[in-house]
């Protein structure tokens, strides 16, 4: 009974930096697990690359990462770029982009009685005007008794689930807000330690019925790092990353020895505690 | 390294490309990238090679629709293409045979194209002229494989000892294989491998990506995503022909590949 299926927003926050085949697999591979269980209906996936100000290595301006995303997204019906994270001139913690999102979702529900619900305001750049670029998300065949309110879950792999253990990089209060009142779907390889992790986390542990799980039946290790250093040696990157984002790296040479040296030595965002205000 | 004093070498790949992955896509590219880094060669082409549908290989559908799809994943790519030549004969053809038949191609191709030369001024910056350069040093045609490739040398009659011989040492390998596996122990295994490692070329793929086409097929069949595993092109052609379904995967099921029938009832040659 489709009205009785919770309707969930697939959300991947990351450098991507490149995008490459492997993040996109993460959400073909998201979906058709979610509707298998025969719970839930992905109707919508999110890449939200993050802000410059996110000061890791290597990582080049949110531009040409937002840019490259909507190369890679433009033959998918669903999945799509949203850079209202990479336009904040601080870096902001993964649950306020979850927040944001969800907030946005919400207000769709609600029927038409707003503009954006979320007065964040971007500071800095101009924007081009897209068209629908933060308008709140249609909703298709809405049923009269549609039974949950839809849900963002956020999508990784199982580096980022377990990079909630690296001292200081996380809040615990945000981890809790993420598995409680969202949820996580996270897709790893064959053999892989994150249940393990998840046994070893009270938290986690408690929530875990809201973690999902999901192996990918094919490896793929296509990691952002792996490209630039292809790249970097003059190796082909082709068939690992979509075409059009290859064809857009080999224009404007976007990776080298010299990008990979941006933000060397600084600390990460999140570790030098000047995330924005709440 | 000049260009000119380069050795030009054709990559050919056999296999059932059933249907082309991305991972197939990739060999090529591995490959070029290889030689080139080894400043001794020049790699002027790739060609896939779908095999016969007499091969009777599980799973095998038709050659019309491999042939289709190769081309539609080889469109973005320049120096690759594909060649129905195998697929078109009559039966199932050794892979000795086929390389070959497109080593003699390429002679042909040169033969002509110097001929050309020969009553013309070479133009700025076209092949031919490269070619022309070259014309004292004859290319090379490589067979292009996967590590698993390797080790089908020991399938009892699978192959037979001369032709395994020939592609070695007259053609050459190049192989592919995935960081943590090491090929170069098959090599070590066999006489006549080690005889001639000096012309097999093992590359490994540190990048892993190893997308089984018999998993792409069964995927398929179940409804799951291959997006971004294989080419866009070729997943719509797929879906709007139904190319594999249940039904495409029971093809040849229980057969005898051909390669086996045929050694099953030759008379096992004396060696020289």
């Amino acid at each position: 009974d489709p009205a009785r299926k919770t309707e969930v927003v697939l959300l991947a926050c990351g450098s991507f930096n490149p995008i490459t085949n492997m993040h996109l697999r993460l959400f073909e591979l998201a979906r058709d697990y979610l509707h298998e269980t025969g719970k839930y209906k992905v109707i919508k996936g999110i890449i939200s690359p993050v802000g410059d100000a996110y000061k890791k290595k290597g990582l080049i301006s949110a531009n040409h990462r937002v840019t490259m995303a909507k190369l890679a997204t433009k033959n998918s019906d669903w999945v799509e770029v949203d850079d209202w994270e990479s336009c904040q001139s601080e870096w902001l913690e993964t649950l306020k982009v979850l927040r944001y999102h969800h907030q946005k979702l919400l207000s769709a529900d609600v029927t038409n009685s707003l503009q954006d619900a979320v007065p964040l305001t971007k500071l800095g750049r101009k924007r081009k005007q897209e068209p629908n670029r933060h308008d709140p998300i249609k909703k298709k065949n809405q049923g009269p008794d549609v039974k949950s309110v839809p849900q963002v879950k956020l999508l990784c792999g199982s580096d980022m689930l377990e990079s909630f253990g690296i001292p200081n990089l996380w809040k615990l209060e945000d981890i809790t807000e993420i598995v409680e009142k969202h949820g996580l779907v996270c897709i790893s390889r064959a053999g892989n330690n994150v249940q393990k992790f998840i046994y070893e986390s009270d938290i986690l542990w408690k929530h875990k019925n809201n973690i999902h799980l999901v192996e990918e039946w094919i490896p793929n290790d296509i990691s952002s790092t792996k490209i630039r250093r292809a790249l970097r040696r003059g190796q082909s990157i082709r068939y690992l990353v979509p075409e059009e984002v290859r064809a857009y790296i080999e224009r404007r040479r976007l990776y080298s020895a010299e990008s990979e040296a941006r933000n060397a030595g600084a600390a990460l965002a999140p570790l030098q505690g000047t995330a924005a205000a709440p | 390294v000049r260009m000119k004093s380069r050795i030009p070498v054709i990559l050919l790949a056999c296999g059932s490309f059933n249907p082309t992955t991305n991972m197939h896509l990739r060999l090529f590219e591995l490959a070029r990238d290889h030689l080139h880094q080894t400043g001794q060669y020049q790699v002027i082409e790739g060609i896939m090679s779908p095999v016969n549908d007499n091969y009777g290989k599980k799973g095998l559908v038709s050659a019309r629709h491999r042939i289709a799809m190769a081309k539609l994943a080889l469109e973005t790519s320049d120096w690759i293409r594909v060649d129905p030549w195998e697929s078109e004969q009559e039966t199932w053809t050794e892979t000795v045979k086929v390389l070959r038949h497109h080593y003699n191609e390429s002679l042909r191709v040169l033969q002509s194209e110097e001929k050309f030369m020969k009553n013309k001024h070479p133009k700025e910056g076209s092949t031919g002229d490269s070619l022309s350069c070259q014309h004292a040093v004859l290319p090379e045609l490589k067979l292009l494989c996967g590590a698993d490739f390797l080790q089908t040398f020991k399938t009892p009659n699978l192959w037979k000892e001369e032709d395994i011989k020939e592609i070695v040492e007259k053609f050459g390998l190049v192989c592919v294989s995935r960081a943590g596996s090491d090929p170069s122990q098959y090599i070590k295994e066999s006489e006549l491998l080690t005889k001639f490692q000096h012309n097999i070329f093992l590359v490994k793929e540190w990048i892993q990506n190893e997308i089984s086409a018999t998993q792409i097929r069964s995927a398929l069949c179940r409804g799951w995503s291959v997006k971004y595993l294989l080419p866009d092109s070729v997943i719509s052609y797929i879906a709007h022909h139904n190319i594999y379904t249940e039904e495409s995967e029971r093809k040849n099921e229980g057969a005898l590949l051909q390669p086996l029938k045929l050694h099953n009832t030759a008379i096992n040659p004396l060696n020289d």
